[in-house]
Parts: structure tokens; C-alpha cells; sequence
């Protein structure tokens, strides 16, 4: 069974959540609002953390040593690049994901060789592309 | 010496006031526009409103001819952040982070940032120190050598009371400095007979410390 990490709790933290564990996924989410988790359904089979993610003590409680997937989902970006970067240099985690809100610092952290995704870039570009198409 | 400061707290502000005395060239970055305009009125042009954590903010401040970034901010996260840009991005020869949770300090070191202060672990120490009963402060660490300069406080029921520092056999790698006593700074020879309340100054190999300790102070009951 895969393994993921997600640290932030949020709207996206806690969609991919659910989906990876319909998926057949180990899913641990930490988050350092408690509150946080009830956007998670009810009989989520994970492991739920209340902590922050640039705790080394929260992602081991999250198993972080033997899993397979860290994705760093709050809303601080620095904090995502962190984990991160925590979760690659440290625990040798094969695959990680930053969510960067801001285009200038998601390039940053790219040139600094941490894979994020930045979703105001995307959004943007989905918001042009069907202008493009659909106003003529 | 161009310094740049990193976030304008309490730590932020009194560094680059004591560096601006001290004759250096430093800019305080600081992204809070209120309190900017705090710092503005105090240091003038040596402050800059700007976000540290941005390339662009850095490149504006001139980060690529700075011979220090110190980043100060209140979130290890953002010093990490600053600290990774000014070395990998401007060749910063010297990046200083302070470090809030002490346990980071670990992990900053791991990812790629040398000097790491943290505020919290040196105030815990010290307070650790002054309620420690063991009587004997580390003053400073000499760094690579692993010599500490400690000050040892000499109690009445010390068993080197009254004796001459050449009757005392020291750990080999110990050397007195000065003894304290009173007002008066003595400078001291063979012949220096240790009273009570005197404050032995002296540097010694880290390893040694704890037998210098057993000598000079006595157990409690």
C-alpha cells in the first residue's frame, strides 16, 4: 500500500486526501488547527496530526519515514517549501510537491530544485485559454 | 561590510542599530508597511519596506554584492527561505539564520544553512545555568578547538579554599585566566591563593570541564 503525507488540511489538503484513500491509499494529514479536520469525512481511515509540518516530531508521528509521497498543502509557502524540502534532504522521501501560491516564488523555489505547483499560474492560464476560445 | 537584516522585530531593529553605531553599511528589510514606518523613523534610509522572502525585493536591496544576509524573522520557514535565496541565488558568502524552534536548528543545518542562532535554546541554557547548582557558567566556546572558557564561582566549602594555584593539580588541558574578586581582576601566578568568593576564569578542553568541576567544587549533601 502507497504511503502519503499531506500537511495542511485545508480545501485541497483535504479533497486529495479523500481521494487517495478511495484510491487504496495510507494517508496520513497533518494540521495545526484541530478544526481543520472536519473537512475530512467522518470515518476517514488516516491518521489525523495536529501539529505543524516544519515539526520534525509531527511528520515522524505521521510516519513520514517510510512513506512514498509528501505533499505540502497549506496555505504559507514557505512553509510547504520546508516540508518540502525536510522531506526530500531528510527523510529521503521519493516524491514530494509544494502547493505555491505566489508565481515569483514558485519560480524561486523551482531554480532551487523543490517541484511545486502553483496554482494561481494555473487558474490564470485556464482563465485566458477559455477567453481565447469562448469570446470572440 | 554590507549586512542585510531580514525582518524588523525587536532582534531585527536592535542589530541593525548596533551595526549602523558600529559603522557598518546595513538594510533592515521589513514587510509590515505599519511597522516600516516605525523603523523608518528611527533608522532612517536603512530601512527598506519589501517582502525578504522575494527575489525581487532582494535583488532591489543590492543582495548580490552583500557580504551578510541575516534573516530574523519570527518563522523558521521564511529565514529558511531567505537564506537558501541570498546563498544559492546571489552568492552571499555568509548567511546567518536564527532559528524559533530549537529543533529546527537541526533541520536548517541539513538544508543547507551554516550558522544557525536560536534565541530560545541560548535563554533556556542560560536560565538552565543559573539554577543548575553545579557553580560553574560557560562563558563562550571557542569554535573548532573544543576549548570552553568557563567561570567557576569558589564557595566556602570548595576544597580549594585557601590553597595556591600551584598546589592544585588542574586537568591537563586547563589553563587559569584571571580570577575575579570583588572589583579586582587579578592576574594570576603560582602563588595566587584561592579565597571564597572568587571567580575562577579559565580555559579548558570541553572534555575536561567535569573533572575541573569535581576539583573546584564541592559536592552538596
Amino acid at each position: 500500500m502507497k504511503k502519503a503525507i499531506i500537511v495542511g488540511c485545508g480545501r485541497i489538503g483535504s479533497s486529495v486526501a479523500q481521494s487517495l484513500v478511495e484510491q487504496g491509499w495510507d494517508v496520513a494529514v497533518i494540521d495545526r488547527n484541530p478544526d481543520a479536520f472536519r473537512r475530512l469525512p467522518e470515518d476517514f481511515p488516516g491518521k489525523k496530526i495536529v501539529g505543524i509540518g516544519i515539526d520534525m516530531e509531527a511528520l515522524k508521528a505521521a510516519g513520514i519515514e517510510n512513506a512514498d509521497v509528501v505533499l505540502a498543502l497549506t496555505n504559507g509557502d514557505n512553509t510547504n517549501a520546508m516540508v518540502a524540502q525536510m522531506a526530500r534532504d531528510i527523510f529521503k522521501v521519493p516524491f514530494i510537491l509544494a502547493r505555491i501560491n505566489d508565481p515569483l516564488r514558485a519560480d524561486t523555489y523551482r531554480e532551487l530544485g523543490i517541484p511545486t505547483i502553483c496554482q494561481t499560474t494555473i487558474i490564470s492560464n485556464i482563465i485566458l485559454e477559455r477567453l481565447q476560445k469562448e469570446v470572440k | 561590510m554590507y549586512v542585510i537584516i531580514v525582518g524588523g522585530g525587536k532582534v531585527g531593529f536592535n542589530l541593525a542599530k548596533e551595526l549602523l553605531r558600529d559603522g557598518y553599511e546595513v538594510l533592515l528589510i521589513e514587510k509590515d508597511k505599519n511597522r516600516w514606518a516605525m523603523l523608518e523613523r528611527v533608522l532612517g534610509e536603512a530601512v527598506f519596506l519589501g517582502d525578504g522572502c522575494e527575489m525581487r525585493t532582494l535583488q532591489e536591496v543590492g543582495c548580490a554584492r552583500a557580504d551578510v544576509v541575516v534573516a530574523v524573522t519570527g518563522h523558521d520557514e521564511d529565514n529558511l527561505t531567505i537564506c537558501q535565496l541570498a546563498k544559492r541565488k546571489f552568492n552571499v558568502p555568509r548567511v546567518i539564520a536564527r532559528v524559533n524552534m530549537p529543533q529546527n536548528e537541526a533541520v536548517l543545518k541539513a538544508l543547507g544553512v551554516d550558522d544557525t542562532i536560536c534565541g530560545t535554546r541560548i535563554i533556556y541554557h542560560l536560565i538552565k545555568q543559573e539554577i543548575e547548582v553545579n557553580q560553574i557558567h560557560l562563558l563562550a566556546t571557542l569554535k573548532g578547538g573544543g576549548l570552553d572558557i568557563v567561570e567557576i564561582n569558589v564557595y566556602d566549602n570548595s576544597p580549594v579554599v585557601g590553597k595556591s594555584l600551584k598546589d592544585i593539580t588542574f586537568p591537563p588541558r586547563c589553563l587559569v585566566l584571571s580570577i575575579l574578586r570583588g572589583s579586582e581582576v587579578i592576574v594570576p601566578s603560582g602563588q595566587t591563593i584561592i579565597e571564597k568568593g572568587d571567580k575562577i576564569i579559565s580555559v579548558i578542553d570541553h572534555d575536561q570541564v567535569e573533572e575541573l568541576k569535581n576539583l573546584l567544587v564541592s559536592k552538596r549533601e
